[in-house]
């Protein structure tokens, strides 16, 4: 009854594959979003670098981006994605719609990360004759390093939700597993062993930033 | 060193529009502790905040050495600001720093040499009295100590006034004392300007030379310290120098004299030389009446002494009338009691 077909070295493999997924797309999604955010902060009515135009354009696009359900989003930019890395099959076909998918939501929460800092410290930054970039590099960043760690853990959270669906375009990783073997060849082991595999590397990461940001905060 | 000319100031949030400031003008003197007081909403925070260009004006000018703010542009503006520090009632430290770091920051902005801001940041931790306290965080000190922190940051970059916005609000009246004796010996042995604003006039009492009056974003009174307490003329004045000065009749003493009209009261206020001569023995002298004193009062401001008495007299009228302008000939500041304040006071 606890039979399974699929052998340790495919598990094995998958797990490589999604933290390849998760790991490449949340650096490139974060080299993407942190500036992003940084920018819908600065450029914001009141910011340091207020500027309506770019504001006005980035906010709704994050928007847009946001609201598409990651499974459309990867089937919508298929041609996209073949331009990019010129196939659409394969766990580098996957990373390309996870970017796309998590740098905008990335940007959203470095921009809550940001807002939450004191706005007196910026008043006190100002009143020093701090330039826009400094107030960024020596006030806005540090004051929000716990708060950034934290989000970026919320990140790479929910990039190892979207990896699950990579799968449709042949990605790979432990949610393809699961489906594939799991869900299609009813092989119950599959989705049990997946489903503890997920749940293990979710706590982990959560209880790596949580540690990490608790030490940066230090109050 | 600075001078705020008829400034008007209006923020429009949400379609509705504040008037903050209308009309203000006030002129600081080097070497001046120049206090603004004033209720919450009365425009004392967008006043500050115009000095450093925090905030702009509306309308009007200020000019800081001469210089006026708005002509510069965005990067003279920096360089200007240098020369000005601020301090807040929040303080507004990085909690993310320890205290080296923070009062270190300034000069890291000037892009300082490692070696001299260590140098800077050492003079500046003594003193401000927290050469111990350097690797602390801010979460790690009082209330005072990170004041404390705020106050030395001002002073990195070496300014030539100093903005105090309400920077004892959040203090215990021992810590308050303790920070309003350290900006005296700033402003004495550094040569700073000083501008201070609060509602406290216990703070203005302990440190400032001159100060001014605020309600509803206007200067109803200014002048120099000893001045204002002595002869405060608004109703709002009145009120704040009564929160340090006490100069009411007790209620009982209210409630013996309603009984008996006829008489005249009278609240003198005995300022500088007035109060080390006999004025009073000279007037019973020279004039035929008689007086008797419900209430005195002495308090110390600008290490100079102000009585405040309340007399009542009795006799001619036109002969109590000659004595009044005899104590007005020795400066000696009069106000006439009215019997229906008691009504009021006695609510």
């Amino acid at each position: 009854m606890f039979s399974t077909t699929v052998t340790g070295e495919q598990f094995m493999q998958a797990i490589i594959e999604t933290i390849q997924m998760v790991g490449i797309s949340l650096f490139v999604g974060s080299l993407i979003g942190i500036p992003f955010g940084i920018l819908l902060v600065v450029t914001r009515p009141g910011g340091v670098l207020e500027n309506r135009a770019v504001y006005a354009i980035l906010n709704p696009v994050i928007n847009i981006v946001r609201s598409l359900p990651f499974i459309i989003l990867l089937v919508a930019i298929v041609p996209f994605t073949r331009f990019i890395v010129g196939t659409s099959i394969g766990t580098s076909a996957a990373i390309v719609p996870l970017i796309i998918y998590i740098a905008p939501y990335i940007g959203r929460l470095v921009e809550n990360s940001l807002l939450e800092v004191n706005p007196g410290i910026m008043e006190a930054a100002e009143s020093m004759g701090a330039t826009p970039f400094q107030v960024i590099r020596y006030f806005l960043l540090p004051e929000a390093v716990g708060s950034l760690i934290l989000s970026l853990t919320t990140a790479t959270v929910g990039l190892i939700g979207a990896t699950a669906m990579a799968g449709t375009v042949g990605g790979g990783g432990v949610g393809d597993l699961a489906i594939v073997y799991g869900y299609q060849r009813f092989d119950t082991v599959v989705v049990i062993a997946t489903v503890l595999i997920l749940v293990v590397l979710v706590q982990g990461i959560q209880s790596l930033g949580n540690t990490l940001a608790r030490k940066i905060r230090r109050y | 060193m600075l001078e705020i000319k008829n400034v008007y100031k209006t923020f429009t949030r949400k379609g509705i529009t504040i008037e903050a400031l209308k009309g203000v003008s006030l002129k600081v003197e080097k070497g001046d502790i120049f206090g603004v007081i004033g209720y919450s909403g009365a425009g004392k925070s967008t006043l500050i905040r115009l000095a450093n260009y925090l905030e702009r004006p509306t309308e009007g000018q200020v000019f800081v050495d001469g210089f006026d703010l708005g002509e510069y542009s965005a990067n003279e503006l920096r360089e200007a600001k240098k020369n000005i520090g601020m301090i807040f009632q929040h303080f507004n430290l990085l909690e993310s720093k320890k205290v080296f770091d923070n009062v270190a920051i300034p000069l890291v902005l000037l892009k300082k040499s490692k070696e001299e801001i260590r140098q800077r940041v050492t003079e500046l931790l003594e003193f401000v009295g927290l050469s111990d306290k350097a690797g602390s965080y801010p979460s790690e000190l009082s209330g005072g100590q990170k004041q404390r922190v705020g106050i030395a940051r001002a002073l990195a970059t070496n300014p030539s006034l100093l903005l105090c916005d309400e920077a004892t609000s959040a203090l215990d009246p021992q810590t308050t004392q303790s920070i309003l004796q350290l900006l005296k010996r700033i402003n004495a042995e550094y040569n700073i300007t000083v501008l201070i604003i609060t509602h406290e006039m216990s703070v203005i009492q302990e440190i400032c030379n001159k100060v001014a009056v605020m309600e509803e974003g206007k200067i109803i009174e200014q002048g120099s310290v000893l001045e204002v307490f002595g002869h405060p003329r608004h109703q709002t004045t009145q009120n704040f120098v009564k929160t340090v000065i006490h100069n009411e009749l007790t209620a009982s003493v209210q409630q013996s004299i309603k009984a008996e009209h006829g008489r005249r009261l009278v609240k003198l206020h005995f300022l500088g030389e007035s109060t080390t001569e006999p004025v009073l023995y000279e007037m019973v002298r020279a004039y035929d009446i008689k007086f008797n004193i419900l209430f005195a009062n002495t308090t110390e401001i600008q290490e100079k002494t102000l009585v405040t008495m309340i007399l009542q007299f009795s006799g001619e009228a036109a002969e109590i009338g000659k004595a009044l302008e005899f104590l007005e000939q020795h400066e000696i500041g009069i106000e006439e009691v009215d019997d229906n304040v008691f009504d009021h006071s006695n609510r």
